[in-house]
């Protein structure tokens, strides 16, 4: 039990007194999952527009798969990004195996249908009148989608919040695809999974108490952000 | 326009983050999980062979049978582990080549000072049998790992078919301090090597609540050896430097540094490279 306050108080210790291991793994941390939002978010806001807006045959289907992909295991990701990533695989020759960037990848397999569903659900319950008015406006296609994902802003920026909670947290991916090379490609939560092996318990509570200080300053920032937007 | 600065800024911070910092030689190696958590790579082998080398080992921990598929899947240039047998298979499909017996150290029967099947002292083959009979809580890592294939070849030399599916043989499918925890907690035995039981009572403050019981018995002994993988099979493999680095491992100094490798005064591993 003596653990849990020793981990808690531990975890501040780490995050003032600057320990270099400790930082390194914040910024493997921050760095994956920042390459990762992009990812998600440039690829998922227009698909999930496209989802919510457009109506075609199969919407319903589709709709039922991405919404079943939100329980995609990270474990698996993490299989199939490896076999895409290992030498003998089909990407094996850009050696993204073992680096950032390929934790990233999966990371925005992971995040994708997150931002998709939300986006989309958000795109629906705007006003049925929006479009029709922005078409008697003269917009194009582009205008439409920018104006409706302007006017669903919040509601996307809580896919994004969610979205980010769900990459920043995972362990599976960073492990099988990043391996959890020291100053490398160790993040905050493979080392925690490495300290718990080693029986370091303590110090698994405290990173885990690192990774929770991570994300309230994204949080605090993102909120930030929203002030800024409603002015 | 302040924000797509911000944005622009965060963007070229995450790409300043991802690209390599230097250009210096690295070396990819798989070992096992127990020359990882014992500190033995990350306090001493990497540092001093930077030092000596300039080439940096990048590795990954995990158990014996992964490490072994990495190498067959050219994800490494270099192994570093413990299961002679699955190692001669490697050998065999032409995967690896170079075997260099680098140390040792030796398996463990560890089990509650309270002794409740009263196995100490006993000989590896009788104290199976007994924890058998007695159905004792017995800890197995089930993880294919070295430590696992030991294990499993130790109930067959008894005699005895494995207790798969018995409610008493808990198979954790984690790692070993992880395993040594569950039958801890359990009050149970299980099988560990030496040195990761030795990092476990250090964390304990070296008073476990688990003790050596089954000891010094010849089958326990347990090799760790380093293998090259083969450029026969993996035409990028850096197998110069593999070649570097088995051979740099096997040095005098080297096998001095390993054999001078201590926590709680008692030695982890113990050099033995011809």
């Amino acid at each position: 039990m003596d653990f849990l306050l020793q981990g808690f108080l531990h975890g501040f210790v780490l995050l003032f007194t600057g320990n270099s291991e400790t930082y390194s793994a914040i910024w493997t941390t921050v760095g994956a999952s920042t390459l990762s939002m992009i990812g998600s978010l440039t690829i998922g806001i227009p698909l999930g527009f496209l989802l919510g807006y457009k109506i075609f045959p199969g919407k319903k289907i589709l709709r039922t798969i991405v919404d079943t992909l939100l329980s995609f295991p990270t474990v698996v990701i993490g299989l199939l990004v490896y076999a895409l990533l290992t030498r003998h695989g089909p990407l094996g020759g850009t050696g993204l195996l073992f680096s950032i960037p390929g934790i990233a990848m999966g990371q925005t397999i992971l995040g994708l249908p997150i931002i998709i569903a939300m986006t989309a659900t958000a795109v629906e319950a705007l006003d049925k009148r929006l479009p029709m008015t922005l078409i008697t406006l003269g917009a194009n296609q582009r205008q439409i989608l920018w104006a409706t994902v302007l006017e669903a802003r919040y509601s996307i920026m809580l896919a994004a919040v969610a979205a980010y909670g769900r990459i920043v947290s995972e362990v599976g991916i960073s492990m099988m695809v990043g391996g959890n090379i020291k100053w490398h490609t160790r993040t905050i939560t493979t080392a925690i999974a490495l300290e718990t092996g080693k029986g370091e318990f303590a110090m698994g509570i405290a990173l885990g108490m690192v990774l929770l200080a991570v994300a309230l300053t994204v949080n605090i920032l993102a909120s930030g952000l929203k002030k800024k937007a409603i002015k | 326009m302040n924000r797509l600065y911000g944005f622009a800024l965060s963007l070229v911070l995450a790409l300043a983050l991802v690209l390599p910092a230097s250009a210096g030689q690295t070396l990819m190696m798989a070992t096992t999980t127990s020359t990882a958590n014992t500190g033995l790579l990350d306090e001493l082998i990497v540092p001093m062979f930077l030092k000596d080398t300039g080439i940096e080992i990048k590795f990954v921990a995990v158990g014996t049978g992964k490490a072994l598929k990495m190498a067959e899947n050219c994800d490494v240039d270099v192994v570093l582990v413990h299961a002679p047998g699955a190692e001669k298979v490697y050998v065999d499909k032409g995967v690896l080549t170079d075997r260099t017996q680098l140390m040792y150290n030796d398996f463990i029967i560890i089990g509650p000072e309270s002794d409740p099947a009263g196995v100490k002292g006993m000989t590896v083959t009788d104290a199976l049998k007994t924890i058998q009979a007695k159905q004792a809580v017995f800890a197995s890592r089930g993880d294919n790992s070295g430590t696992h294939k030991k294990e499993l070849s130790l109930w067959k030399s008894a005699g005895l078919s494995v207790p798969e599916k018995s409610a008493w043989y808990v198979q954790t499918g984690q790692g070993m301090i992880a395993t040594i925890t569950i039958a801890s907690e359990k009050n149970g035995y299980t099988m560990t090597d030496r040195g990761t039981y030795i990092k476990y009572a250090d964390t304990k403050g070296g008073n476990p609540p688990l003790k050596v019981l089954v000891e010094g018995d010849k089958v326990l002994f347990n090799q760790y050896s380093a293998l090259a993988v083969n450029t026969g099979h993996c035409k990028d493999a850096q197998y110069d430097m593999a070649k570097q680095y088995i051979a740099w491992m096997a040095s005098p100094a080297t096998q001095k540094a390993i054999g001078e490798f201590k926590l709680l005064g008692k030695k982890l591993f113990i050099p033995n490279a011809q």
